[in-house]
């Protein structure tokens, strides 16, 4: 072993309480850092797979018709009052051509062509005012998993066929079997089987959507071979946003993602992850002070040793990195010790925090990433805490140190 | 005999606090050379200057005024690293209070000088350590602690250690100062032995005449300035 790894372990060891207790210190908070970063993030992760579970990641339709305002020479508008336009529904323009080169775009794993817009549903005398959702079910099953929200039934729509939410259902108390009659806001009117009763988990929905082949859609709607939207998934949630403008920058068309349409809970999740942050560096900080002071009282106990061990040969650069690696150490050893126990937080929270599915609200195995993110912090903290006290060593004067040491 | 001398102070001075209003001289001017295998001894009266002059001898102190050299160069351009390794290879030090690091055994405080300058331990600085353990009476104490050793043993230690390195002079400072009669000749003689055997010059502050008495050259120090023979 390399003399300073030597001595700095031996300082360390004859600390004793002193090293026992900063290393707790670093322990505790490399193990802190670790837990609250796996858990909020694990909060987030589980919010946001909820909310994406009835949505898609990101949804493309056409861009919104704007006026074009009547201009003067110098391009400056002689109306004084410029009336927005009604936006129509309308079909993406060619939208298969877009629909065929969505899937090329990096980030974007799954694309499903969708004709939407609102109606009537009813049976008997109940009438409900309900989405006409248009879909292909085998596409659109990759951005919403209805099969997998199904109460009754089976998601399987034939000509002529339709799957509703429970809410709606029991509005017009229909079951699987009955038929609906549902009537488009554009006037038109078909009549469907109900095949299967889901639920989505958000009562809004339940209540209005009304699931329909994609054929169906463009005729209630008047759509004759268009969609109003592409609804498309995404490999990384989180990016989704990024994606998005590369969609808008390539095809010309609105893209959204759904950190667009759920702004509050973005700004919500910004705010936590800035929170996280702020106790992350507060943390970092003071386990670094800890590491600090100890070793700063440690230079002045060992003021006689380093007096001798300059005496006989050792230069100030290495009496130094002596300290350096002292801090080193601590950090490291914190770092170890943090990760073992913030794993058994981790798993102890996923066994007690909950969903109301019983599903473990925080994920009971930690990235890998976050361990050597944790100790690459921790050792660099220690190392940059030891570096006053370090100095202060290195600078001792060995014939003041030995004469009144 | 220029070949032979290990040391030479031409005009050293030494001032504290220069550029204050208490600014005090307190060597005014030395001259001494330093033969190889010479045993000496510095003598003076408290505060006549004698361990700023061995801190000067040993380089742990710079002078204010004058020249030091080590064989024959001059060391007064060399920094601060530089300076620390040629007292590494050339000189060993025994302090009145031993300071061997508590944290080791023995043995391992005689290797230190040799850890220091080859950076890991080897089978040929073990071999030397365990052989100057077993030279100062220590074989069977060799994985002791120093709190583990009276006050004799451990200088015993420590005068291992000044030689680990095979040093071309050893400055002592008191060696004997806290020890009882008996120790002390003891402690005296092993220093003999060792410049006797292995043919190092030493250089030893001593407040006890008997001992000065018994080393072959006497340099006395007073007020700053060193008494002619």
């Amino acid at each position: 072993m390399p003399f300073e790894w030597l001595l700095a372990l031996r300082f360390l060891r004859e600390g004793r309480m002193q090293t026992l207790l900063i290393m707790a210190g670093t322990t505790a908070g490399v193990a802190v850092i670790i837990f609250i970063t796996a858990l909020v993030n694990g909060l987030q992760a589980s919010l946001a797979s909820r909310t994406l579970s009835t949505q898609a990641h990101i949804v493309v339709r056409s861009p919104d018709e704007v006026p074009s305002p009547v201009l003067d020479r110098f391009a400056q508008s002689v109306a004084s009052h410029v009336e927005p336009r009604v936006q129509r529904l309308r079909s993406i323009d060619q939208w298969e051509r877009v629909f065929r080169e969505l899937p090329a775009i990096p980030g974007v794993v799954a694309a499903s062509p969708m004709a939407s817009g609102s109606g009537f549903a009813s049976r008997g005398d109940a009438t409900r005012s309900i989405a006409i959702i248009g879909v292909e079910p085998a596409l659109y099953i990759r951005i919403v998993d209805v099969p997998g929200r199904l109460v009754a039934g089976g998601f399987r729509i034939g000509p002529g066929e339709a799957v509703i939410g429970t809410e709606l259902a029991r509005d017009l108390g229909a079951a699987v079997g009955d038929r609906i009659r549902v009537v488009s806001t554009e006037g038109r009117n078909d009549v469907f089987q109900v095949t299967g009763i889901f639920d989505l988990g958000v009562k809004d929905l339940n209540r209005r959507w009304v699931i329909v082949p994609l054929r169906s859609a463009q005729s209630l709607l008047e759509l004759p071979g268009g969609v109003t939207n592409i609804d498309l998934a995404v490999a990384d949630v989180m990016l989704a946003e990024e994606v998005a403008g590369r969609i808008a920058a390539s095809t010309g068309l609105t893209a959204e993602s759904w950190m667009a349409v759920n702004t509050q809970l973005l700004t919500a999740f910004r705010n936590q992850t800035m929170t996280t942050r702020t106790i992350r560096v507060f943390l970092v900080l003071i386990v670094a002070l800890g590491i600090a002071s100890v070793l700063v009282v440690s230079v002045v106990q060992k003021q006689k040793e380093i007096g001798i061990l300059r005496a006989i040969g050792t230069s100030p650069r290495r009496i130094m990195g002596v300290f350096l690696i002292q801090g080193g150490i601590v950090g490291g050893v914190g770092a170890m010790l943090g990760s073992a126990l913030a794993t058994g937080m981790v798993w102890a929270a996923s066994r007690v925090m909950l969903q109301d599915d019983g599903a473990p609200l925080v994920p009971a195995a930690i990235p890998a990433d976050y361990y050597l993110g944790a100790a690459a912090v921790a050792v660099v903290a220690g190392v940059l805490a030891a570096v006053a006290p370090a100095r202060r060593a290195a600078m001792l004067d060995p014939v003041e140190a030995i004469r009144y040491g | 005999m220029a070949e032979a001398e290990i040391l030479r102070l031409e005009g050293v001075r030494k001032s504290y606090n220069v550029g204050t209003e208490v600014e005090t001289e307190v060597l005014h001017g030395i001259d001494l050379a330093l033969a190889a295998a010479e045993f000496s001894a510095l003598i003076g009266p408290s505060g006549s200057g004698k361990s700023t002059l061995l801190h000067i001898i040993g380089l742990l102190e710079r002078p204010t005024g004058g020249r030091v050299a080590i064989r024959g160069e001059a060391v007064d351009g060399l920094d601060e690293a530089a300076l620390t390794e040629l007292r590494g290879r050339t000189l060993g030090f025994v302090f009145q209070f031993h300071y061997l690091l508590p944290g080791f055994s023995a043995l391992e405080n005689v290797m230190m000088p040799c850890l220091i300058d080859r950076g890991r331990y080897d089978a040929a600085m073990r071999g030397r350590a365990e052989w100057l353990l077993g030279r100062v009476g220590l074989a069977g104490a060799r994985d002791k602690r120093p709190s583990q050793l009276s006050g004799g043993m451990q200088q015993r230690v420590a005068i291992a250690r000044a030689l680990a390195m095979n040093p071309a002079l050893v400055l002592a400072d008191e060696p004997t100062g806290n020890l009882d009669t008996r120790s002390a000749d003891e402690i005296f003689a092993l220093l003999r032995d060792f410049h006797r055997e292995e043919g190092t010059a030493f250089l030893v502050v001593t407040h006890d005449p008997r001992l000065a008495e018994r080393c072959d050259r006497r340099i006395e120090l007073v007020d700053g300035r060193i008494r002619p023979a």
